[in-house]
């Protein structure tokens, strides 16, 4: 099962929505996807819906960190919502949610970020 | 009873998507709860990943090898290549070390496997490939005791 990625962008909000199983192998095609997205548009922040994930591991979590830099950069914040227990249980003892903030779903997210859905 | 499989694949990124599903399906007569086989599968991931990136540099045409043993209840992993090998294990175990952070390695491979395995021994010499072993007890047994 491959990964497919969708970007939608609300004001300086760009959201991320993934869905199938992200390894080493997916990372690098969502990495220039997701970098394309947040150049092209004028982003300060990032929601990572992570709701269709089947599967993940740490080369995932690599391409997440690395825009989670991005992000911290631009003085913005990264939000992940709609996680499922497994993808749950690998931030959390990877200190993800040290770093990342997390939400119940999209809407939570936005209204988060300050951003009306 | 004991149970085996060997599989040998070539070093490309696709695979790592077969190897998880290959070791899952073998492992998945043992009858493991939903957790336990997304931690194997994660750790296979994530042992086939370290031999592509970083025991072949990200060359194809190299071989990757896993050998499953099922004994009763415990999932026994050997995961190899025959690729660089690891100057110092002591140092990539450590959680966020990474050999290659150009890439955007998270440097929780290891770290994962540790607390998804009961045992991971990584046998490695520069040079000489990288041998990782790893050992789950599934929680079957201990359950119904």
């Amino acid at each position: 099962m491959s990964l497919t990625a969708s970007f939608d962008v609300k004001q300086n909000v760009l959201i991320v929505r993934l869905s199938g199983e992200l390894d080493h192998h997916e990372s690098e095609t969502l990495r220039s996807e997701w970098k394309k997205m947040m150049h092209k548009n004028n982003i300060t922040h990032v929601i990572l819906n992570l709701e269709d994930v089947s599967f993940m591991d740490s080369s995932g979590l690599g391409v997440v960190l690395g825009r989670y830099k991005e992000v911290l950069q631009l003085g913005g914040e990264m939000v992940v919502c709609s996680i499922s227990a497994p993808v749950y249980r690998l931030f959390d003892m990877s200190g993800m949610f040290k770093i990342v903030r997390l939400e119940e779903n999209e809407e939570h997210a936005l209204s988060a970020l300050g951003v009306a859905s | 009873m004991k149970n085996e499989m060997y599989v040998e694949f070539s070093s490309i990124s696709e695979n790592e998507a077969f190897a998880r599903v290959t070791i899952g399906s073998f492992v998945a007569q043992l009858d493991p709860t939903m957790d336990e086989l997304t931690e194997i599968k994660t750790v296979v991931s994530e042992a086939v990943t370290n031999a592509i990136i970083h025991g072949y540099n990200n060359e194809p045409g190299h071989l990757v090898s896993i050998t499953c043993t099922l004994d009763d209840d415990a999932v026994e992993l050997t995961i190899k290549d025959e690729g660089i090998g690891i100057s110092n294990v002591d140092e990539a175990r450590q959680p966020l070390y990474t050999s290659k952070p150009e890439l955007e390695r998270s440097g929780m491979g290891f770290t994962i496997i540790e607390n998804f395995m009961d045992n991971l021994e990584i046998i490695s010499l520069p040079d000489n490939g990288t041998t990782v072993y790893m050992k789950k007890q599934l929680s079957k047994k201990t359950v119904s005791k």
